[in-house]
């Protein structure tokens, strides 16, 4: 089982966090402070894999932006590897050629799409299509809304 | 700013452009607070907001949380979201509650209604929504107000895939926290054909699930494995479109793939022959496909193969092992050279088979150019290391493996091969390892030296043959490593070279040696003042490392350590004054330095004015016994393992073909224990000396050999019942010495693969008591466990034995202690033997041992002067047949080490008497039997001739077969 995922950038920037497991805020900030310096240290080239306290470490850079998930020892680590790679995949297709900036403006939609790709930390939806087809049954649903931010934002709600 | 997809809340996007455009982090903060105030005071501010501003301030938020501030407020917003007929909302609602909302908050009670509410919709995408927040929180809270709702999704009929998948996995989450939520009865077979199901994306699920649901109850689930075999068969079998997006990059269903391999390997091997095979040959096509030129060059086709191969050896090595404990005879009736493999009924065993091609298909990933490879590889082989087929075959892989470890760009990597190499050592090529992990330790990363310390010490002890190999491998390991050299390691070498008397000599050379060195870590100094502080004396003879020498190179560094050091190259230096009289006064000068005298530190201070006194009254006799040479430690499980297993939480030890669970469940106490006694050797000693001095000061003195009297055994006492299942650590594997026990009380009395069973006793008079220690060293219970005396009418008139009863149980691990008591009657001959029975896997074992219950148990021994000794033994011996003299002549067995002789005669019981015989070699004793009617007075003459590398022992006692056995006990010791 994941235990948690977490995106950061080069910079050190947390830009995402799921826990799967819960823990008091003052730890998910230890371990989140931990792990990027950790990473980060690390050069390109090396192995995708570490171990950390009682788990396995996967992570994998796309771009300036770091993927890092925490499994459990009877985890798969190359499959791990290949579950950040389709949450990527996701995120391009949804946005068109994803970049940081798309994941820190639309922050819930990288949240929307995560949580269709993992459920409590096991992975859910192993199809791409049916992952896609879900999040544009979702968004269908927020269309058929009315667009009433537009005029509030506007200052004539 | 970039456009924003959807329904964009313009108000959040400028707050996010705000914030990045921040030149400082003074100024976000600044900018942070007027945000935060802002939102205050609209959810305090009387106009009601509307849903969609709700929902925009909840977003800026989370937003500002996930920026790192604590955020206080905004929970009841977010949960009226929750009931908004809107989607958007409902959506911001539950995604701030997933990731704001700790499991006990009292929030939960609030929502658990509204959850309820869209777990009832017809909408499939609200069920989720709401199933994805459950599973987010999966408190028990959640588990209570969901536990029937949830698996009542599951294996409805009604219920959409895409709802019966997340179902799936929301279940098992609840199933973790609490694990009474899975009803069972009919259920069962519901969910478990859940693996039949025509979707995939529900198999996935629901096999991730059921693989939890197994390792609970796994008889209760037994039906899943053929499912899973045939499903799997199908997996592999499928060419990568037909199934069409479940293939992922030409690799078909590689996270079901997984899954199923996963759930298997918490079973032994099907045990119907037709799901047996078809399994095997699902595993022969995955390991073929392995050697199929790849379909595409893209790392994510290889990684997912990959993937499925790792597991599917991983499920080879785990029949693997459940074949042989199964059947033991297989792994012995074939290896690696002769590939004629077993069969049963006519077919062949192909697990084997696939054992090898595992191994081979690792092997050739040991040198792939991808990284992830290797390292997965490294650690694979770590498990197949550690059965007794395989272990052969990966050996031939060492050469690599060392190669890894040195050349290997990353650190984490190398740190694979290191554990690698420490699995896949034993005695064949311990020397080789150990000597490669040395040369790398010069280099190695900081981060992974401390753990290869302890790895090399380890493996040192453990494959010893000859200890001087072993002590050059702890001082080259210090003088390498020696920051990274903790406590446990440098206590550990001073308990074996004091426990072993071969390699005391060798050991006071070689420190002698290291010390010379112009600049030697401190670790050094504490180790070769404790040597020469107990075996100097084998080294004085010779003029370059005379008494005065030794002394002036330890001192030499006492400046330059830690008060710890110091406080115990104190404890060397008084133990100098007994061995060597010459540098007394020398010294006598250094405890009265002003420093020491004067020190600031209180131990410093306290041990240079004892042991100032101590050497200025004490007479030589009383020194002699004060500052005896320490005792023998009881023989029990190096510590360092313990450390080890500590800092490597989630690894299971990997030199260990039958994990020591013992270990791990002492390994605190263990480890405390060691701190208390090893750390303060020297100040035991001191504490010693302290009772002596003022017992000898008030004239009630009565020297008595320490391990009779047990003051030593009480000091060390209590580590002994921590632990004394040994094994790794042990000097002996598989031991069974009886006669050792003659001239010692304590230590590991019988040791095989299965258990070991230590002993204490002590004696006192006619009356002693043994403790018996049973460790059960396997990972399984060892049942009707008993353990009798054998013929005990025989022993009636000669010793009183009561056995206590011990509990028929043994569990994995755990260790038992029996206690003993006897009594001695009459003077006997010979021990009895104990009867130990159990069972193992349901095969019947039996051991048989010696108690340590030999008549010399019984001596106390006796001080008397040359005068009345002589004429004591001029009587005993004075008619002229001799009927009471025993007397032997005999070869040495063992080199004549009068310091290791003088030892064993000590052991022995009886007062061993200085100055009595002219010649000082000569070793006389005397003491007396205690039995229940009377008292059997006893002396002793040993003479020990070198040129002839022989013994003469005389016994003289007032009973002739007393004498007789007497002789017979200790001549065997020599």
């Amino acid at each position: 089982m994941m235990q948690f995922m977490l995106l950061f950038s080069r910079q050190g920037k947390l830009r995402l966090q799921k826990w799967y497991v819960a823990h008091p805020d003052k730890v998910k900030k230890k371990i989140t402070r931990e792990l990027i310096t950790t990473i980060l240290s690390r050069k390109p080239k090396m192995c995708s894999f570490l171990e950390w306290k009682d788990l396995k470490v996967v992570y994998k850079r796309y771009a300036s932006l770091y993927f890092c998930c925490a499994i459990e020892q009877n985890d798969n680590e190359l499959l791990t590897l290949e579950i950040i790679h389709r949450y990527v995949e996701l995120l391009d297709k949804y946005f068109g050629s994803v970049c940081e900036l798309d994941i820190i403006f639309n922050f819930e939609k990288a949240y929307f799409i995560l949580d269709e790709l993992l459920l409590g930390g096991e992975i859910q939806g192993t199809s791409k299509k049916n992952v896609l087809k879900a999040i544009a049954a979702q968004d269908l649903l927020q269309e058929e809304e009315t667009p009433q931010g537009f005029f509030e934002d506007h200052g004539l709600g | 700013m970039p456009a924003v997809r959807g329904d964009g809340m313009r108000g959040l996007a400028v707050f996010i452009s705000d914030i990045r455009n921040c030149k400082s982090k003074e100024a976000e903060i600044k900018r942070i607070n007027k945000e935060l105030a802002n939102i205050r005071s609209k959810f305090k501010g009387d106009k009601t907001l509307d849903g969609y501003q709700k929902k925009k301030y909840v977003c800026k938020l989370l937003f500002i949380f996930l920026l790192g501030h604590d955020i206080d407020f905004g929970h009841m917003e977010a949960v009226n979201l929750l009931s908004s007929n809107k989607y958007s909302e409902k959506q911001i609602g539950y995604l701030f509650i997933s990731v704001l909302v700790n499991t006990n908050s009292d929030l939960i009670k609030l929502i658990i209604q509204s959850i309820k509410n869209d777990l009832a919709s017809r909408n499939p995408i609200h069920v989720n929504l709401a199933m994805q927040c459950i599973a987010n929180i999966g408190s028990k809270e959640m588990a209570e107000a969901f536990g029937y709702d949830i698996p009542k999704l599951l294996v409805s009929g009604d219920t959409m895939d895409v709802v019966k998948q997340s179902a799936a996995l929301c279940l098992l989450r609840l199933f973790r926290t609490s694990q009474e939520i899975i009803p069972s009865g009919e259920w069962t077979s519901r969910i478990v054909h859940l693996l039949n199901d025509q979707h995939l994306g529900v198999v996935t699920a629901a096999a991730s699930l059921i693989d939890a649901l197994v390792k609970r109850n796994p008889d209760e689930y037994k039906g899943c494995i053929s499912l899973a075999v045939s499903r799997l068969s199908r997996i592999v079998t499928a060419s990568y479109t037909d199934l069409q997006d479940y293939t992922y990059y030409f690799v078909p269903a590689p996270w079901l793939s997984v899954k199923l391999l996963r759930l298997l390997q918490n079973y032994t091997p099907p045990d119907d022959p037709g799901v047996r095979g078809r399994l095997n040959e699902c595993l022969e096509t995955i390991l073929n496909k392995a050697q199929e030129p790849p379909k595409s060059k893209k790392v994510q086709h290889s990684n997912a193969k990959n993937a499925v191969l790792f597991e599917a050896i991983s499920l080879i090595i785990h029949n693997d092992r459940c074949i042989k404990l199964q059947d033991p005879r297989i792994s012995l009736e074939h290896n690696f050279q002769n590939q004629n493999f077993p069969s049963v009924r006519g077919r062949k065993i192909r697990e084997p088979q696939l054992l090898v091609r595992a191994c081979n298909q690792l092997g050739q990933f040991l040198s792939n150019r991808e990284t992830n490879l290797r390292y997965l590889a490294l650690e694979s082989m770590c498990s197949l290391a550690t059965s007794e087929l395989s272990h052969e075959a990966v050996k031939k892989h060492q050469e690599v493996v060392i190669l890894s470890m040195k050349m290997e760009k990353d650190v984490s990597v190398r740190q694979q091969a290191v554990d690698l190499l420490y699995a896949m050592c034993d005695k064949s090529n311990a020397e080789e390892i150990v000597q490669e992990m040395l040369n790398y330790l010069e280099t190695a990363d900081y981060s992974i030296r401390e753990e290869m310390v302890l790895k090399v010490a380890i493996l040192a002890e453990k494959y010893a043959t000859d200890y001087t190999w072993y002590v050059d491998v702890i001082l080259n390991l210090i003088r390498i490593a020696g920051d990274y050299v903790s406590e446990e390691v440098w206590y550990r070498v001073i308990q074996i070279v004091i426990n072993r008397d071969d390699v005391q000599g060798y050991a006071a050379k070689t420190v002698f040696e290291a010390l010379q060195a112009p600049a030697c870590h401190e670790n050094m100094v504490k180790v070769g003042g404790y040597i020469l502080g107990e075996f100097g004396n084998l080294i004085a003879g010779d003029q370059r490392s005379a008494p005065i020498v030794q002394f002036q190179l330890l001192h030499s560094k006492y400046h330059l350590c830690s008060p710890m050091t110091r406080a115990l190259l104190l404890s060397t230096y008084v133990k100098f004054v007994n061995l060597f009289p010459e540098v007394k006064s020398v010294v006598q000068d250094v405890f009265r330095q002003h420093s020491n005298l004067r020190s600031a530190d209180a131990e410093l201070q306290q041990r240079a004015s004892e042991y100032l006194q101590l050497s200025i009254i004490a007479s030589t006799d009383v020194l002699a016994t004060v500052l005896e040479e320490m005792p023998s430690f009881p023989e029990r499980e190096s510590s360092i393992l313990a450390v080890l297993k500590k800092k490597k939480p989630g690894r299971v030890p990997e030199n260990e073909i039958r994990a020591s669970a013992a270990a791990s469940a002492n390994a605190s106490t263990n480890h405390q224990n060691d701190h208390s006694t090893s750390g303060s050797a020297p100040a035991a000693a001191a504490s010693v000396t302290n009772n002596s001095m003022s017992a000898d000061l008030l004239g009630l003195s009565t020297p008595s050999a320490p391990s009779n009297t047990g003051v030593l055994v009480d000091v060390l006492g209590d580590i002994y019942g921590g632990s004394p299942s040994a094994n790794a650590a042990s000097t002996q594997q598989n031991n069974y010495n009886p006669k050792k026990f003659v001239c010692k009380n304590n230590g590991v009395l019988f040791e095989n693969d299965l258990i070991q069973i230590g002993v204490k006793c002590e004696f006192r008079q006619n009356l002693g008591r043994l403790a018996l220690f049973y460790g059960n060293k396997t990972s399984f219970p060892l049942q009707n466990f008993s353990a009798t005396i054998q013929s005990p009418s025989d022993w009636v008139n000669k010793l009183n034995i009561q056995v206590k009863p011990v509990d028929m149980l043994l569990e994995a691990g755990a260790q038992i202690q029996q206690m003993v008591n006897a009594e001695c009657v009459d003077d006997y001959t010979d021990t009895p033997t104990m009867n130990v029975t159990f069972l193992y896997n349901n095969v019947p074992q039996k051991l048989k041992m010696k108690l340590p219950l030999t008549i010399n148990k019984f001596f106390e021994p006796t001080e008397m002067n040359g005068e009345s000794f002589f004429a004591r033994w001029k009587n005993l011996g004075g008619s002229i047949s001799n009927p009471q003299k025993s007397q032997k002549i005999f070869r040495a067995a063992q080199p004549m080490d009068l310091v290791a002789t003088r030892t064993k005669v000590l052991g022995f019981g009886m007062q061993l008497l200085d100055g009595i015989d002219p010649n000082p070699d000569n070793f006389v004793c005397a003491g007396i039997i205690h039995t229940r009617t009377h008292q059997i007075g006893c002396l002793l003459r040993l003479e020990p001739n070198k040129q002839a590398q022989m013994y003469r022992l005389t016994v003289r006692s007032s009973k002739e077969s007393v004498s007789q056995e007497v002789c017979e006990l200790l001549a065997d010791q020599f």
